[in-house]
């Protein structure tokens, strides 16, 4: 049996009880939401906290609420589930419901919340496996080790941004609600990540996040295309996040496009927002802006599947992207 | 519930575990480390000290002898371990035992009624849809809550709804014919498994 480490569990009854004791014991505490995360990267070790705060009690974060203007607040301890099957989302957002529906299982989106997902740990084939196999490689830089398998003289871990909402959601220019030890911030998904595979969060570490908010609808029109092996489980390999606004005759005036699975965050392709602004929706508008992608995609190879194959799919996958946003 | 604190630390194998001074308990301690708390597991109450870091998993198979759940990768992957808590399937490698307290658990166990199978038990077993058999407790947990909620399932909603169960040796179709078999009969319909299912075409 892959077991737990022990740690003490807190299950604090506010967010500032929370905020409280992720201050007091610093780098021993993380919070846990749904632990789809957390607790397999226990179980091997790649996350060790002794103090695991749970946010499960904590009121205020379990709920939907649609605003007048048609906006949504969602509560970070919202299970993936309840997001997929909401009927205001699934009208009114649906390339952020179909990124929720991409996600792992139907089992793991019953268990974690939306606020895990966008806080995901980053993902690399030399870091996503037991302790027993990455002592055998001496470790790596991210964990335990000195180096980086992936890039050897790289100063950098360039673990991967693994989750699915979070380019949709940056794309969109959602925003998120942080409470720390001394206020609440309100901030824009992107500036949520930081290019970095290791300190991968702009946030402080005993910052809670607290809220999603997803802008009105409105002009715009947002989509989500992900790449993997199958067709279930796994994580993306390439996330394609676009957020496109239109006017009246269907010129894009404002682009939005951002690639997860591709880097440590999610990289906006700006090359391929810029040959889109001021331009319809034609097919060869699509494959050229679909082809300036190919740059920022910029994978490396510590996900699944080809590199080259990786990269050179990565047009196909953001036209397909621009096109469903028509 | 208060904080409830994990056993002493453990040898070298396990270097990351601070020897906890019990912060607050969860119930009186029976030992150092661990806590005493009632599960109600297919609708029996179970009385168990369990250290706080064990999972639903560990706990419904080493404390309570309940190993009709499997354990498989342990990590979220395979679904053998999925039981329903508050009547939802989750899986059980993956929750802490602590956060079941208190809600109802469902374990494979609990679905025949004495020698009385479910409609869905029954289907696996008339179209031979279990073969080594390690799947299957987690997959009647999952496809009896989506036949509790909806009696007349498409083939791809089966497929989706089934989508985090891994079955290594069936192919999945003998699976998905079983629920729809069960559905039917449900139903109240006189179903049977049609001759190709069971002979091949
Ligand atoms: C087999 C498998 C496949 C998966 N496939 C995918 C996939 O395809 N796509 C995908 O996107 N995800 C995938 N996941 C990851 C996961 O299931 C989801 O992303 C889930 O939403 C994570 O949320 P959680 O609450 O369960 O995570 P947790 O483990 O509870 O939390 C994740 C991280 O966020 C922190 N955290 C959580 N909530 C808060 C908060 N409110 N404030 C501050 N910090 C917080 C935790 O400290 C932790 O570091 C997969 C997981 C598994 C095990
Ligand atoms: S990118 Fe390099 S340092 Fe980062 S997890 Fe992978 S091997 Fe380790
Ligand atoms: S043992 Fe729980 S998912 Fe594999
Ligand atoms: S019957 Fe063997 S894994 Fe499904």
């Amino acid at each position: 049996m892959l077991r737990l480490p022990t740690f003490t569990y807190h299950r604090p009854k506010t967010a500032a009880e929370a905020v409280r004791l992720a201050s007091e014991h610093g780098k021993e505490a993380m919070y846990v939401a749904g632990g789809t995360d957390l607790y397999p990267n226990m179980k091997r070790r790649h996350q060790v906290p002794t103090q695991v705060i749970s946010l499960q009690d904590v009121p205020g974060l379990h709920d939907v609420e649609v605003h007048g203007s048609g906006g949504v607040r969602i509560g970070a301890m919202v299970r993936l589930t309840k997001l997929e099957h909401h009927a205001h989302l699934k009208q009114h957002y649906p390339g952020f419901a179909h990124a929720v529906r991409e996600i792992s299982t139907p089992l793991l989106r019953n268990m974690g919340p939306i606020g895990g997902n966008l806080l995901l740990d980053t993902r690399c084939t030399y870091y996503d496996q037991s302790h027993e196999w990455r002592e055998s490689i001496d470790f790596c830089m991210k964990k335990d080790g000195a180096i980086c398998w992936v890039a050897p003289g790289s100063p950098r871990c360039w673990a991967v941004q693994s989750s699915d909402t979070v380019p949709v959601l940056c794309a969109m220019e959602a925003e998120v609600e942080l409470v720390g030890a001394d206020g609440t911030r309100r901030i824009k998904c992107d500036e949520l990540y930081r290019d970095d595979g290791i300190v991968y969060l702009t946030k402080r570490p005993e910052e809670l996040l607290t809220k999603v908010f997803l802008p009105p609808p409105g002009a715009w029109k947002a989509s989500y295309l992900k790449l993997r092996r199958r067709d279930t489980y796994d994580f993306p390999i390439l996330g394609v996040g676009a957020c496109l606004w239109l006017d009246g005759d269907g010129v894009v005036t404002k682009a939005n496009v951002r690639l997860g699975g591709a880097g440590s965050y999610a990289i906006p392709a700006t090359e391929t927002e810029k040959l889109l602004v001021g331009n319809q929706l034609t097919d060869e508008r699509i494959a050229a802006a679909g082809s300036a992608a190919m740059k920022p995609a910029r994978t490396m190879d510590n996900t699944d599947l080809d590199v080259y194959w990786r990269r050179k799919v990565a047009p196909v996958y953001v036209a397909r992207a621009l096109a469903a946003c028509r | 519930m208060p904080a409830v604190a994990g056993p002493a630390a453990q040898p070298h194998s396990r270097p990351f575990i601070r020897p906890g001074a019990p912060a607050i308990v969860l119930a009186p301690m029976t030992e150092p480390g661990k806590v005493l708390a009632t599960f109600h597991v297919n609708g029996e109450p179970h009385e168990v000290a369990f250290p706080p870091h064990k999972t639903l998993l560990e706990v419904l198979r080493e404390e309570l002898n309940l190993t009709g759940t499997k354990h498989g990768c342990e990590l979220g992957e395979c679904g053998t371990c999925t039981v329903q808590v508050d009547g939802v399937p989750i899986l059980s490698c993956l929750m802490l035992a602590v956060d079941a307290v208190g809600r109802p658990v469902q374990t494979v166990e609990g679905l025949a009624d004495g020698p009385q199978l479910t409609e869905l038990q029954h289907a696996l077993a008339d179209l031979g849809a279990a073969q080594c058999g390690y799947c299957t407790p987690g997959i009647l947990m999952t496809a009896e809550a989506l036949l509790r909620d909806n009696d007349r399932p498409t083939r791809e909603q089966i497929r989706q709804c089934l989508a985090g169960n891994l079955c290594r040796c069936t192919g999945y179709l003998k699976i998905f014919e079983a629920v729809e078999l069960a559905a039917a009969r449900c139903r109240g319909e006189q179903a049977e498994p049609s001759k190709e299912s069971i002979h091949g075409s």
